[in-house]
């Protein structure tokens, strides 16, 4: 297992201290919160930025020419800057504001898919893919006539690019993989598969939810076309994300959803679109979780994201040596690079009942498919129980989890 | 025993739990040991308990008047509560089976700790035995 050079250098228990969710009590013991690919915990300056946005600011942002929707749109558009440079986009049109990595991607598959791919077409995705960024693939293929191709996976969950090579031909024009994958935590070697998919003059979509709060992501070093980030997943609020998409592809982009600010112009007779980012942005956004987006960012920069990937690489390092040690255990997920999340089964003990007990301790991890069901069936199981990290989490309590196995392997074995 | 004074038998037994989230949690899942083993040859698609999260198949025959269940999961805790059902029902009229008011699963707390989708897992589980209660007192009344 690849761990970073770094070795980390921050003061967990004082940045545990900013997450006031974290001071509880679940059945009896303290808190021990290990469900962060699902959802990551909020630093109190976000929760402050929501509450300080419906206190002093709350406006509608764009149109309004009073002092409160000027405030509110500052704010919103501060945001939209502050991703530009967490991301390294060229241009701040470059990000669009979706309600997450969903809607990012069916963004692309619709608007993209609908004017550029016809019957016959390609578009390649992998194994190992969150449904999100299966499904609208699968729905856009169907409705032009495109065939959908699966980059394989292998035993220790790490894309065959000498396979994905032989499946990119002339005929494939969008590729859509994800940075890190959810079930596994596999850091997919993503530029690699960009610059193959670039000489066949594919377009290249990444999935980044797991990757926006854990691994540096520059657009323009990468030269991907689109790149989807869940706020929810980076500290932020949930109901919002980001599609960045290259300007030159998302101006010749038909709008995904019409209605109020993706407009210029709008008579009966014909309505003209409003520029990028504005284009699809269509109706009144989600003003207060864009702007506390932007304490979620701050935060992540002010730690340096290279030190919360050294600390969750120490983390998933302690849990890769504790959790074997344990006979049933077996290791799900075991590429050579990957972020912050383990799975595990454990044979004749099913993971919903593992999932009880941990609970039962006060632990909270995720169990079943994860959103994998493909990547389930090839490895034969009906599902896993994940492990995920984040910055606030300790060794203390990898501990935890490892005891709390111990005891269930040895009540049921 | 009626069905009622076997609820009451198992409010009692939980009720020494003491509301410990972890020991009721072993506690469901020794039940569910207990309980013995479906044959393979029943574990088939049509009895598959629908709704359910966890897969449970249950079967049930007739014994002179009375109903006697069988039922199998694969995961501990969903056996566990499955086996409080059997153990409920096993032995009843299907009349009786059908006209029980189950109180027990509230007055233990059940719903802290087995959560929304295992409720309504449960919930099936609960409709599928009287669904065969009724079919064996239906079938019954035709033929007599």
């Amino acid at each position: 297992m690849d761990t970073l050079a770094l070795k980390p250098t921050l003061d967990i228990s004082k940045i545990r201290k900013q997450f006031p969710i974290l001071n509880q009590k679940v059945n009896g013991k303290n808190l021990v919160y290990l469900d962060n690919a699902a959802t990551n915990q909020k630093p109190q300056r976000v929760i402050d930025a929501l509450t300080a946005y419906y206190e002093k600011d709350n406006a509608n942002i764009h149109r309004g020419i009073h002092t409160l929707a000027e405030r509110a749109t500052k704010a919103y558009e501060a945001t939209r800057h502050s991703m530009q440079g967490f991301i390294g986009a060229k241009h701040v049109e470059e990000i669009i504001f979706t309600r997450g990595v969903t809607e990012s991607i069916n963004l692309v598959a619709s608007s993209y898919g609908r004017a550029f791919l016809k019957a016959g077409d390609e578009v390649i995705i992998s194994g190992m893919e969150h449904h999100s960024n299966i499904v609208p693939w699968q729905m856009i293929c169907e409705e032009k006539g495109a065939i959908l191709k699966v980059i394989p996976v292998s035993e220790a969950g790490e894309l065959d690019l000498d396979a994905y090579r032989k499946l990119v031909t002339t005929k494939t024009k969008i590729v859509a993989v994800n940075h890190a994958s959810n079930s596994l935590g596999t850091i997919n070697p993503i530029k690699e598969i960009i610059d193959i998919a670039h000489k066949h003059e594919a377009v290249v979509l990444i999935d980044g939810a797991q990757a926006s709060a854990h691994l540096t992501v520059n657009v323009q070093e990468l030269d991907c076309d689109f790149y989807c980030i869940s706020s929810h997943k980076m500290y932020g609020p949930t109901g919002t994300g980001i599609l960045y998409g290259k300007k030159e592809l998302l101006e010749k982009m038909p709008p995904y959803m019409g209605g109020g600010e993706m407009i210029k112009e709008v008579t009966f007779a014909k309505t003209t679109y409003n520029d990028i980012p504005y284009k699809f942005e269509a109706g009144t956004p989600n003003i207060a979780d864009v702007i506390a987006l932007n304490e979620a960012i701050s935060f992540i920069n002010e730690l340096g994201k290279e030190n919360i990937a050294a600390h969750e690489a120490e983390l998933l390092a302690y849990t890769v040596e504790k959790l074997p040690t344990l006979q049933p255990v077996k290791l799900i997920g075991t590429a050579k690079h990957k972020v912050g999340v383990q799975s595990f089964i454990i044979d004749g003990i099913h993971h919903f009942d593992i999932g009880q007990m941990l609970d039962a301790r006060g632990i909270a991890v995720r169990t079943g498919h994860h959103c994998t069901q493909p990547l389930m069936d090839q490895f034969g199981i009906e599902g896993t129980v994940r492990a995920s990290y984040s910055v606030y989490n300790t060794k203390g309590e990898v501990d935890q989890l490892v005891e709390g196995l111990e005891r269930i392997i040895k009540f049921l074995k | 025993m009626t069905s009622n004074q076997i609820q009451d038998e198992i409010i009692n037994e939980f009720s020494l739990l003491d509301g410990d989230m972890e020991m009721t949690v072993f506690y469901i899942m020794e039940l569910g040991q207990k309980l013995p083993p479906m044959k393979e040859e029943d574990k088939t698609e049509d009895n598959i308990v629908k709704g359910c999260q966890s897969k449970v198949w249950m079967t049930a025959n007739l014994h002179h008047d009375t109903l006697h269940f069988d039922a199998d999961s694969n995961t501990a805790i969903t056996k566990g509560l499955v086996s409080l059902l059997v153990r409920i029902f096993n032995g009843q009229t299907p009349e009786d089976i059908m006209n029980t008011d189950l109180y027990f699963m509230h007055k233990i707390g059940m719903e802290r700790f087995i959560g929304t989708q295992r409720s309504n897992g449960f919930a099936s589980m609960i409709k599928q035995m009287k669904l065969y209660a009724l079919a064996y007192k239906t079938k019954k009344e035709l033929s007599s």
